[in-house]
């Protein structure tokens, strides 16, 4: 941590959040898949999903970086970033209102491991054919919202391996703590962080975003924020304010007892 | 074509999610800033106003959500 500015702390800490998520949940399907039906086929699946993982950042994080001006590229990777992070709060906005079903690992654990109880027992060159394709769909599926993150963050900040590091970093903490627990992570705080998570996806995706706006403006230099890198804080503070407010509000229409819109399922 | 289709799907479920209004508020929201600037009429109060239209549109149908019963 020492050396590092504002915003690459910033970029560290919102990596290593989001990605913590993830390998909490990847890590939930992969503990139900080794101790179900059988470890060296859930391992091996899990190893072929980060290795494709990894030739995925490496290409498309080479493509990105060869082809997109930098106003350009801010304003497209803004963009997704900002979608992306909305939902994320806007999921985490609805959890705490009580509006949508919280993420409950335990029984996420439960059921993945009723299903591969129940499943057949095919062999593929001598590995369980379905713990290593759970496994390997599992990690792949929730390692892609890993690499989305690190690639851009890591783009857009201009220090991808800062932003790798992050994601590595909650790897291996998640793993480590798994392997001390051996049991689903279901206390970890997931609504908060997804909660926090989202608000720096969606600060850093609006500061991005608009800047990159300046690809239409004459010249095509990036736009500037009113303050620079100082507004990072002023967006930060407003999409907490706004998030809170909305929470507030929505709650406040549950307990009365008014229209309070329908339960959505826990799905991501 | 089943696979070019679900590949859609994914990528659409991956970025859009649940609600596909915010993702349309946020790119209209970014074409009119687009519109703006390259008409010349950009200028230091642009970031402001577009961050506060983009916390509109996120706001917005949330608040509409929770009003439907």
């Amino acid at each position: 941590m020492v050396g590092m500015d504002a915003s690459e702390l910033g970029l560290l800490v919102a990596v290593m959040l989001a990605a913590a998520v993830e390998f909490v949940e990847a890590f939930t399907i992969v503990l139900a898949m080794g101790i179900t039906r059988d470890w060296r086929s859930t391992l091996a699946g899990t190893t072929a999903a980060l290795v494709v993982l990894v030739i995925i950042t490496g290409v498309a994080g080479y493509a990105l970086v060869q082809w997109f001006p930098e106003s350009l590229l801010q304003l497209v990777v803004g963009t997704l970033l900002l979608i992306f992070g909305l939902q994320w709060l806007r999921k985490a906005v609805l959890r705490s209102a009580g509006l949508k079903a919280l993420h409950d690992e335990e029984a996420i654990f439960r059921e993945e491991a009723a299903a591969a109880e129940g499943a057949g027992n095919e062999t593929i060159m001598g590995l369980d054919g379905f713990a290593f394709v759970v496994a390997f769909k599992g990690v792949l599926l929730e390692g892609l919202e890993v690499v989305f993150i690190v690639l851009t963050f890591g783009l857009t900040a201009g220090n991808v391996p800062l932003a790798a590091a992050g994601a590595a970093i909650a790897g291996v903490i998640v793993l480590a703590v798994g392997a001390v627990v051996h049991r689903p992570l279901s206390r970890v705080p997931e609504n908060t962080i997804k909660h926090g998570v989202g608000i720096l996806l969606s600060t850093f995706g609006t500061f991005w975003a608009v800047e990159g706006l300046g690809v239409f403006a004459p010249g095509g230099e990036s736009l500037e924020w009113p303050g620079g890198e100082l507004a990072i804080l002023v967006v930060l503070l407003a999409w907490l304010v706004v998030s809170r407010a909305l929470i507030v509000v929505l709650r406040r229409r549950v307990a009365s007892g008014g229209p309070a819109g329908r339960a959505e399922p826990a799905a991501v | 074509m089943r696979y070019l289709v679900a590949f859609g799907r994914f990528w659409y479920d991956f970025v859009v999610g649940d609600d596909w209004r915010i993702a349309a508020g946020v790119v209209g929201v970014l074409a009119v800033g687009a519109v703006v600037l390259a008409t010349g009429l950009g200028g230091t109060w642009l970031p402001a106003a577009l961050g506060l239209a983009l916390i509109l549109v996120f706001s917005v149908p949330i608040l509409r959500a929770g009003r439907s019963g």
